[in-house]
């Protein structure tokens, strides 16, 4: 399947682009062609390279193999400007605007007009603006400050600063995940317009029912790898599904099944407020129950409020939330981490280098940092009970460390999981949330971090684990729960899940324009 | 090849130690009279003060924070002692008077300095202040207090028993070392020994990290504060005693010197790394480079110079030894 298309369209072509993170592969030979005047799609999982991709377009990675071509010309850039000038302009999904600026200021940040004294032509700069915001039909002052514009109007002031830049390719990155219907209405018709001028877009989304209304051609990544590549008349919704799943699970290791037992925790109600959105949720009325010994897997897509879902229940907005807990099927209220902890809950974070360890400290440390009552005697520590408590982790979870004084940041990626796993399980607790637990681990070590998530079920602990990957999901989760836009859309046992009919629980549907927008 | 690493690994971990040494072997060589007993006594008892307050500093920053405080709280805490010790408390109104014992004037006076940093945390956790902010407005709030206090004029003629603390010795070494020798050591292990201690590490190198853990980062926050205007509080002490009188403009500036104590002891800014053992290397070297410089009669505008050059220096070594990304 390749794009059909004349082949005088094509501005820029990539050839067999590879890239390695620390040993780890997120792209593997990718094949891409950008056509002018047209809408290139590019879908995929979470992690399946589309952003590595990007970045390399863009020239934010310079390392990697393979060639880019730009009209006819093999180019490699050294700078993102360096793209730039090439006029490759990307709009990221979180908008890179100075807030307090004004749209003029921003959208020739960088390149001001100035006067033959040195200084800021600001009547040049705004006409300029000016001009720019009538071709995009957008109607507002260019004084005004960034920040009082909603999240639409700033991604149009995004586009105006790409076109002052003459970009020939304009590169977006899920535009639609923050803006509202109207102000979707009103990007696809300026995306329209951008076509007729010849301005090649690339779309990355992971809506596929937008492909349908604004997609000339649509490519699929998988694991870092090209699956294919077509004109959009020639697919179906079911087969861009069918190209974004659809791997091997042979080398998986698989959760053991447990007999069945009595329920740990109880979720009742979930909700989480939506930061700007009023009467929006993030987490919209979840409930569910987890047994000891059971795995409970939440599937999602970026933005699903997989873990929003996890810190709402540890504790960490107990502003914005409600909804009710029950442990042991005692009601408990959790409003900080602290409570969380005391209750039994422990919550291994997607980034452990943020959120889950003190890199500085050293491996004994930082697994007794959560239970240092543990190892303290009298109100002083001792280092002899903190040894043993690490070591004895340190042997359990076979951590592999060349003491348990080094430093964790000199650890390997798996583990450091395992530290942090370490210092959860020093804490005794029931439950254990787990967000993405095998995020950027090589598959020896995600293994490993698989058997013991198996074993520590095994001991009756419960555990829910978010994943956006199909296979670990479908191999380790007893049961998998699959969130789409913050509500729960789809619940399978381990038998019943297929990763067909995960995905297709897991694409948004709140997309409402089908009809008013098919001309 | 790893010998070699080894070596200059043990080289970047006593670096503040042997610039230390250095300086004590340069200065004996060049300024006569330096490398003598009384004025090993005169640099201790000089450091003794900034020592203090550099211990409570080391603690701030380890959380990632700072205090530019400590000095004017040095101040009214030394004030309010001498105040109180000398006047007592008059309330006209209720026809009332107060009078202070030593022990009650002191233990008042080591009150204010900790309610007045527990002021500061409270800002800075309740409100959401900057530190840098928060401590800035206590800088002012309370030297004014101090002024207000004082009327601007010294309060002197405390007696001899409060001045023992600032000039009498005991078993051969200034009771003033004694004391801050004793701060020292409870720092060193409270640092090292307690859960506070680690805690306040864990906040300054990851908060978010230790929040999720489970810790009361605002609790330990506020603690540390609290303390590290208790130790300006016995840095007023110290000050006032030494003088026999408080004066309001006593401290003006130590803040500087007690985050360059830091800083030269290899204590990071952004929080999670450093000792109270480097700072107070720190202190000393601050201490050994003003001696030798006063000794060498270099005048004293230039002494300024030479000492902002070597807080550069030493982080600049610093940085380079250690590569941060």
């Amino acid at each position: 399947m390749t794009a059909q298309c004349e082949p005088d369209n094509l501005i820029l072509q990539a050839k067999g682009i590879s890239k390695s993170f620390g040993g780890i592969k997120a792209l593997d030979g990718v094949d891409l062609e950008i056509d002018k005047g047209r809408v290139n799609a590019i879908v995929g999982e979470n992690g399946a390279g589309k952003s590595t991709l990007m970045k390399i377009l863009t020239g934010v990675h310079r390392e990697y193999d393979g060639q880019i071509i730009l009209d006819g010309h093999n180019i490699a850039f050294a700078t993102p400007k360096e793209a730039q000038n090439h006029g490759i302009a990307i709009i990221h999904q979180e908008l890179n605007l100075i807030p307090y600026l004004s749209v003029a200021e921003n959208v020739f940040l960088g390149r001001e007009f100035v006067n033959r004294f040195g200084l800021i032509d600001t009547g040049k700069t705004v006409a300029e603006t000016k001009k720019l915001l009538k071709k995009l039909d957008l109607d507002i002052n260019p004084r005004m400050q960034v920040s009082r514009l909603r999240i639409g109007q700033q991604q149009i002031v995004e586009i105006a600063h790409a076109l002052s830049l003459d970009a020939r390719i304009v590169i977006m990155d899920e535009p639609t995940s923050a803006i509202s219907e109207h102000e979707i209405k009103v990007l696809f018709e300026l995306i329209r317009s951008l076509k007729a001028q010849g301005v090649a877009i690339v779309y990355i989304t992971h809506k596929l029912d937008e492909l349908f209304q604004i997609a000339d051609s649509v490519t699929v990544l998988r694991d870092g790898k090209l699956v294919g590549s077509s004109s959009i008349e020639d697919v179906t919704h079911e087969d861009i599904v069918r190209m974004m799943v659809g791997r091997d699970i042979k080398d998986f290791f698989v959760k053991a099944d447990v007999a069945q037992s009595e329920e740990v925790l109880s979720v009742r109600d979930m909700c989480l407020s939506h930061p700007r959105r009023r009467d929006d949720y993030v987490v919209d009325h979840i409930s569910f129950n987890v047994k000891a010994g059971e795995v409970l897997g939440l599937f999602g897509l970026m933005g699903a409020g997989r873990t929003e879902l996890l810190e709402t229940i540890f504790g960490l907005h107990p502003k914005e939330s409600s909804g009710e807990l029950f442990l042991d099927s005692r009601r408990i209220e959790v409003n900080s981490p602290i409570e969380a902890i005391k209750s039994g809950i422990g919550f291994i974070t997607e980034d452990r280098k943020r959120e889950g360890l003190v890199l500085q400290m050293t491996v004994a440390s930082s697994i007794g940092l959560a239970s240092l009552e543990r190892t303290e005697r009298f109100g002083f520590l001792r280092s002899a009970l903190e040894s043993q408590l690490a070591q004895d982790y340190v042997e359990r979870l076979r951590i592999k460390t060349p003491s348990i004084k080094q430093i964790v940041e000199n650890l390997s990626g798996g583990n450091q999981q395992k530290v942090v796993i370490a210092k959860w399980l020093a804490t005794h607790p029931r439950i254990l949330l787990l967000d993405e637990p095998t995020r950027g681990i090589d598959v020896n070590a995600k293994n490993e971090i698989y058997r013991l998530i198996s074993e520590l079920a095994q001991k009756g602990l419960g555990i829910v684990m978010v994943s956006s990957e199909l296979p670990e999901i479908m191999a380790i989760a007893d049961r998998i729960m699959v969130l789409s836009e913050g509500k729960q859309t789809a619940e399978f046992t381990r038998s019943q899940a297929t990763e067909e009919s995960i995905m297709k629980a897991a694409i948004p549907k709140s997309f409402q324009l089908r009809h008013s927008l098919h001309s | 090849m790893l010998e070699l690493k080894n070596q200059k690994q043990i080289l970047v971990k006593f670096q503040s130690l042997l610039a230390l040494l250095l300086m004590v072997v340069i200065f004996s060589i060049c300024a006569e009279g330096f490398f003598t007993k009384d004025n090993f006594w005169l640099v201790l008892r000089q450091v003794s003060v900034n020592t203090c307050l550099s211990v409570g500093m080391t603690l701030v920053i380890l959380t990632g924070g700072i205090d530019l405080s400590v000095g004017s709280i040095l101040a009214l805490s030394g004030a309010i002692m001498a105040g109180l010790l000398k006047n007592g408390l008059e309330f006209p109104a209720f026809n009332l008077f107060i009078s202070f014992t030593l022990f009650g004037a002191v233990t008042v006076g080591l009150m204010t300095g900790s309610f007045l940093g527990f002021f500061n945390g409270l800002m800075i956790t309740r409100f959401k202040i900057p530190p840098f902010v928060a401590t800035l407005a206590m800088l002012t709030i309370a030297r004014g207090l101090t002024e207000l206090w004082t009327g601007g004029a010294a309060i002197t003629g405390l007696g001899r028993t409060f001045g023992f603390l600032g000039t009498g010795w005991f078993l051969g070494v200034p009771v003033q070392v004694w004391a801050c020798a004793g701060i020292v050591a409870i720092f060193v292990v409270v640092l090292r020994k307690t859960r506070f201690g680690r805690y306040v590490y864990a906040v300054g190198g990851n908060e978010r990290a230790a929040k999720l853990s489970g810790l009361n980062v605002n609790r330990i926050k506020l603690l540390v504060y609290t303390l590290a205007g208790a130790l300006s509080a016995v840095g007023g002490l110290i000050v006032t005693s030494k003088l026999n009188s408080a004066t309001p403009t006593a401290g003006d500036g130590y803040e500087l010197d007690s985050i360059a104590a830091v800083v030269i002891g290899g204590t990071s800014l952004s929080g999670g790394k450093g000792s109270v053992l480097g700072t107070i290397l720190g202190a000393l070297i601050i201490g050994v480079l003003n001696s030798g410089l006063i000794i060498l009669r270099v005048p004293p505008f230039w002494q300024k110079v030479i000492k902002g050059f070597v807080i550069l220096l030493a982080v600049a070594i610093d940085k380079l030894n250690t590569k941060e990304p």
